[in-house]
C-alpha cells in the first residue's frame, strides 16, 4: 500500500506491506532505531513515539495507520542540536542506566507533561504505567520528569525549549548535532 | 614530583566522589546510541534458530531439504555444521551449540537459517522437519539426582556440604521450616542481538551485547575450530543484562551463518525467544531450622537446599557455592551444618542472576529469623541484631570477615526512617488502584525487615583479573587520556567510573573511554558486583605507571605515553570438598530493607507503600551511580516478592512474554529513602565495596514479611500471588 507520512519533520512517500508495523518502517525503512523494540506485545513502551503530538506504542500500529499522520521519534526532539528539556533532564538526573527504555519513556514522558505541565509524584507514576524499566527502579525517572516539568514552566528557559506537546511535532526537518 | 590521588581530586573536576554526567547519557536520550540489535551492514543477511518443542526428547530425524529450497536462503545448519567442539558452557562443557540426537529444554536450538529476510528465515525454518521420540522429563529438582540421568556423569552437577561447630547441638527454641523460590527472569530490556561479519583469511568479527568478551570469545573460537585470534569481539550497545548476558546465546550461530555463508549475520531474539535464549535464576527449595537460645541468640543452623540448574550446568556450581556459604546469612553462628545441591533437570536452563545464590539462601533465612523472633517474642529487628555478624565474625566456611559489616548499624538506619502517611484515601494509592477494588476496608498496613550479605567478586580461588590501558597524549595543547578495557558497559556507568578514576589518578579532565573489544586483554565478566572493584583497579594501576612516566608533566609534546597492565584481588581459596571450609570469597557487601505494605486481605492485593534501604558502598565513587544501583536492585527484589516467576508445566514454560510475565511498573515501585554507608575496605582500591547486588537480596523478604504481618500467613514461597493470599 502506498502511505506518506511525515516522521520527524521530513514527509516521506513509500509502498508498504499492509502489514507492516509501524515500529519496523521507522526502524528498516527509515533507519531511525532510536526506537527500539522491547517486547513486541504493548507491554514495555521502549517503542513510544509520538502520532500528531500523542503518545503511542509504534509495536502496535500499522506503518499504514500513520498514513496522512505526523509521527515524531526520539530523533526528532533535540533542536538546532539542543536536547528537549525532557531529555536534558533524563540525562542530567540519571534517570537512565542501560537507556533502552529511555527513548520511549522520554516520549510518553513529553505527551504527560502536555497535560499535565506541573505533574505531582502520583501523576507522573500514574502517566508512566506503561513504559517498564528494568534498571532504575524508576526513582529517577520520577524526578527528572518533575524537574523537566519546571525545566519548562513559562519563563524558564529559553523560548525554544517552552514547547507544548502540540509543538513538539516537528515541522521541519531537524538541524544538527 | 608525583602527586597523590588526593591532592589531585581538587584539580580537575569529575573525579571519584562526585557524579559527573555519564559519557554515553546524551546518545541515550537522543535515541543515537547503538544497540546490538540496531546494527546494519550492507549485503548483511538474518539468522533464525529452530528450537526444540519439547523438554527432553530423542531426535530420530532432522531433514532440511525442502528448507534449502525456499527462495532466499543461503544456508541451512545443524549441528553437523559445527565445525570444532560442539559443547559449550561457563564451568562445565555440556551444552551444544546445537543439539545431537538429543534435546534437554524447551527451546534448545536444533538448526540455523540465514536467509535475506527475517521471514524468508521463518518460512525456511516451519520446512526443516524434525522427528522426535518424546521422552518423559525431569523436572523434580529434589528427586533428580535418583532420576532419569540426562548428563553421562548423572544429574548431580555439585554438592556443596558445609560442616562447622557441632553438628548435633540443641536448642531451647527451635524453628523449621520449607521454603520455595521461583524462576526469575532478567527480564532485560534489550533482547539479544549480535552481528557477525566474516573476513577473508576465514576469521570472524562479531559484535556483540555481552557481559564477558574474552569468555565468550574462547568459547566461540573453541566451537568453530579456529584460533582464539581469529575470533574478535567489539561490545556493542546492551540493553541490560542483570547475569543474563553471561552465557552464550547467540554468538556461536551467527559466527556459524557468516563464515558458511561469507555474509554478515545479524540476529535479533524476540521477547519470547529472549526468554528461550538466556539462563534464568536457579529455583530452589530450601529446608531449614534454626536452633537459638532463650535470648534469641543463635546456636545453630541447619540447611538442606536444592537449585534447578534446569538442562545445563551454565555457572550453577558458583551458583550453589553462594547459596552454602552465604546460607545462614549475616549473622554469627558458631554451628552450622549445610548441604547444597545443584541438579540437571529438563526445565530451562538456570545461571546467573543479580544476587547469583544468595537471593535463594536470603528469601529462606530472613523467613527464618522471622518466625525465630515470633516463636521468643522478640520484635523482627532485635533478633536480627542480636546475631548481626561485624567485623572479626566467622563465616560457616571459617573466613574472618576483616572489613566492616556493619549489619545491626544498617538495621537501625532503616528502622529509624519515619514511616508514610497512613493508609490513603485515594484509591490510586490503595491495593487494586483504580480497578477501584476497595475504599480501604480489608487493607492491611504492616512492617517488615531484612538484611542480606553477598559475596563481591569471583571466588574460591578463580584467577579474577582485569587489564587496563591508560594512554595520554597532547591534545589541542593540553594533556588529554584514553582508557581502554574489556569490561562491558551494560548500562551500570562502568563508563562513568574509568573516566572518573582516571581524572582524579592523573588530574586530567578529558578522559575518552575507548570501545571495549577483545584487541586488549581480558576484563573479566560484567557480574559479581565485580567491575568497579577489579577493573576499577586495574584502571587505577594503569594510571599509576602513567603517572610515574607522566612525573609531573602537563606538557608532553609528541610523547605518548601507553600503559597496560593486569590488576588482581588478592587470591581466595577453593573450599574444602567435605568440610567446606576455607577463604573462599574477597569481599562481603551488605544491604537491610524496610518494607511497608499494604494489603488487601480479602482479595490477596498487594501494594508495596514504602520500600527503604541502607547499604555500607566502602566509598561511593558516584554517589548518584550507586544510589542509583539500590534502586533497580530493589525493584527486582520486588518483583520476585510479589509478581516475577517463569512458570513451567511439565518443563514447558507458560509464559513467554511480558505480557504474562510481570516485572515492576513504576506504579508497582514506591519512593524509596536510601542510606549509603562509607566504611571502607582497606583490602579495595579505594575501600569501595561492590553495590549492584547486596540490596536486591534484601528486598524481598523484607516485603514478604511485611505481607506475612499483615495476613498472618506462612508465606513460604515467592512469588507471593493473590492465591496464596486468599487460599483460593
Amino acid at each position: 500500500m502506498h502511505i506518506s507520512v511525515n516522521v520527524d519533520g521530513v514527509t516521506y512517500a513509500d509502498e508498504v506491506e499492509p502489514r507492516l508495523l509501524l515500529v519496523h518502517y521507522l526502524r528498516e525503512r527509515l533507519g531511525k532505531t532510536g526506537t527500539v523494540v522491547g517486547c513486541d506485545t504493548g507491554n514495555c513502551g521502549a517503542c513510544t513515539v509520538h502520532l500528531d503530538g500523542h503518545s503511542v506504542k509504534s509495536c502496535q500500529m500499522f506503518a499504514v495507520q500513520a498514513n496522512g499522520h505526523e509521527i515524531t521519534t526520539i530523533e526528532g526532539l533535540a533542536r538546532d542540536g539542543k536536547l528537549h528539556p525532557v531529555q536534558e533532564a533524563f540525562r542530567t538526573n540519571h534517570a537512565l542506566q542501560c537507556g533502552f527504555c529511555t527513548p520511549g519513556m522520554i516520549m510518553q514522558a513529553i505527551d504527560l507533561l502536555a497535560d499535565e505541565p506541573d505533574p505531582d509524584d502520583e501523576t507522573v507514576r500514574k502517566g508512566l504505567e506503561g513504559n517498564l524499566c528494568r534498571c532504575t527502579g524508576y526513582q529517577n525517572i520520577v524526578r527528572a520528569v518533575q524537574d523537566a516539568a519546571q525545566r519548562m514552566k513559562p519563563g524558564a528557559g529559553p523560548k525554544i525549549e517552552q514547547h507544548s506537546d502540540e509543538h513538539v511535532t516537528a515541522k521541519q526537518p531537524v538541524g544538527g548535532e | 614530583m608525583t602527586l597523590t590521588p588526593a591532592e589531585l581530586t581538587s584539580a580537575v573536576s569529575g573525579g571519584i566522589g562526585t557524579s559527573p554526567q555519564r559519557p554515553d547519557g546524551n546518545l541515550k536520550v537522543r535515541g543515537e546510541f547503538a544497540y546490538a540489535s540496531d546494527l546494519w551492514h550492507e549485503d548483511m543477511i538474518w539468522g533464525a534458530t529452530l528450537r526444540s518443542p519439547h523438554p527432553y526428547a530423542r531426535i530420530t530425524s532432522v531433514d532440511i531439504t525442502e528448507a534449502l529450497k525456499v527462495p532466499g536462503v543461503y544456508a541451512v545448519l545443524t549441528a553437523d555444521d559445527v565445525p570444532g567442539r560442539n559443547l559449550y558452557g561457563l564451568e562445565h562443557k555440556d551444552q551444544p551449540v546445537l543439539a545431537v540426537d538429543v534435546v534437554r529444554y524447551q527451546g534448545e536450538p536444533i538448526a540455523l537459517v540465514g536467509a535475506d529476510h527475517p521471514e524468508t528465515a521463518l518460512r525456511a525454518m516451519k520446512k526443516i522437519v524434525v522427528t522426535y521420540e518424546v521422552l518423559e522429563p525431569v523436572v523434580d529438582m529434589e528427586t533428580a539426582v535418583d532420576d532419569t540421568p540426562l548428563h553421562p556423569g548423572g544429574n548431580l552437577v555439585r554438592h556443596v556440604p558445609i560442616r562447622r561447630g557441632s553438628q548435633d547441638v540443641t536448642a531451647e527454641v527451635v524453628v523449621t521450616g520449607r521454603y520455595e523460590v521461583g524462576m526469575q527472569d532478567q527480564a532485560f530490556l534489550g533482547p539479544e542481538s549480535g552481528l557477525a561479519v566474516p573476513a577473508s583469511d576465514g576469521s570472524v568479527d562479531l559484535y556483540i551485547a555481552t557481559q564477558w568478551l574474552h569468555v565468550d570469545r574462547d568459547q566461540i573460537a573453541a566451537a568453530l575450530g579456529l584460533p582464539q585470534e581469529q575470533v574478535r569481539l567489539t561490545l556493542s550497545g546492551v540493553g541490560g543484562a542483570f547475569g543474563g548476558r553471561e552465557d552464550l546465546s547467540m554468538q556461536v550461530h551467527a559466527c556459524l551463518l557468516a563464515l558458511h555463508t561469507g555474509k554478515p549475520v545479524k540476529m535479533v531474539y524476540n521477547r519470547e525467544e529472549s526468554f528461550y535464549g538466556h539462563v534464568h535464576r536457579h529455583p530452589a527449595v530450601l529446608y531449614y531450622e534454626h536452633g537459638a537460645d532463650h535470648t534469641g541468640k543463635l546456636v545453630y543452623v541447619r540447611t538442606r537446599m536444592y537449585l534447578d540448574g534446569g538442562a545445563y550446568a551454565s555457572s550453577t556450581p558458583a551458583v550453589v557455592a553462594n547459596a552454602a556459604t552465604l546460607g545462614v546469612g549475616p549473622y554469627e553462628v558458631d554451628n552450622v551444618t549445610v548441604d547444597a545441591y545443584g541438579v540437571y533437570t529438563n526445565n530451562p536452563p538456570c545461571g546467573a542472576m543479580r544476587g547469583f545464590g544468595a537471593v535463594q539462601a536470603g528469601f529462606a533465612y530472613e523467613s527464618q529469623m522471622d518466625k525465630l523472633a515470633e516463636a521468643l517474642g522478640m520484635s523482627p529487628v532485635d533478633v536480627r541484631v542480636r546475631n548481626a555478624m561485624t567485623e572479626g565474625s566467622v563465616m560457616p566456611t571459617g573466613q574472618v570477615v576483616d572489613s566492616a559489616a556493619p549489619v545491626a548499624q544498617l538495621l537501625k538506619l532503616v528502622q529509624d526512617k519515619p514511616l508514610p502517611a497512613g493508609t490513603s484515601s485515594d484509591i490510586r494509592e490503595l491495593p487494586g488502584g483504580v480497578s477501584n477494588t476497595t475504599h480501604g476496608e480489608g487493607v492491611v498496613r504492616r512492617v517488615g525487615y531484612a538484611v542480606g550479605i553477598k559475596n563481591i567478586c569471583f571466588s574460591e580461588g578463580y584467577d579474577d583479573y582485569s587489564t587496563a590501558r591508560v594512554r595520554v597524549s597532547m591534545v589541542n595543547g593540553s594533556l588529554s587520556a584514553a582508557v581502554h578495557t574489556a569490561a562491558c558497559e551494560v548500562g551500570q556507568g562502568l563508563v562513568t567510573i574509568m573516566q572518573q578514576i582516571v581524572r582524579t589518578e592523573l588530574g586530567i579532565e578529558r578522559v575518552t573511554v575507548l570501545p571495549m573489544d577483545t584487541t586488549i586483554g581480558n576484563g573479566g565478566s560484567t557480574s559479581a558486583s565485580r567491575q568497579t572493584y577489579v577493573t576499577g583497579g586495574a584502571v587505577k594501576a594503569a594510571c599509576a605507571l602513567v603517572r610515574d612516566k607522566l612525573a609531573g608533566r602537563t606538557d608532553i609534546g609528541d610523547e605518548v605515553i601507553d600503559e597496560t597492565t593486569e590488576w588482581r584481588h588478592r587470591a581466595t581459596e577453593a573450599i574444602d570438598p567435605v568440610t567446606g571450609q576455607g577463604n573462599a570469597h574477597v569481599q562481603y557487601g551488605f544491604a537491610a530493607h524496610r518494607a511497608v505494605v499494604d494489603v488487601d486481605v480479602d482479595l490477596g492485593l498487594v501494594r508495596v507503600v514504602a520500600l527503604d534501604c541502607a547499604q555500607d558502598v566502602g566509598k561511593a565513587l558516584n554517589p548518584q551511580a550507586v544510589v542509583g544501583q539500590i534502586q533497580g536492585g530493589s525493584a527486582q527484589g520486588l518483583g520476585l516478592a510479589v509478581m516475577e516467576e517463569i512458570q513451567t508445566s511439565g518443563g514447558k514454560v507458560r509464559n513467554p512474554s511480558f505480557t504474562d510475565y510481570l516485572i515492576p511498573t513504576v506504579l508497582d515501585m514506591p519512593p524509596m529513602s536510601i542510606d549509603v554507608l562509607e566504611l571502607a575496605d582497606p583490602h579495595a582500591p579505594y575501600g569501595i565495596r561492590g553495590v549492584g547486588e547486596p540490596p536486591t537480596i534484601s528486598s524481598t523478604p523484607a516485603i514478604v514479611a511485611a505481607i506475612r504481618a499483615a495476613t498472618g500467613l506462612a508465606l513460604t514461597r515467592v512469588p507471593v500471588r493473590p492465591e496464596h493470599l486468599t487460599g483460593t
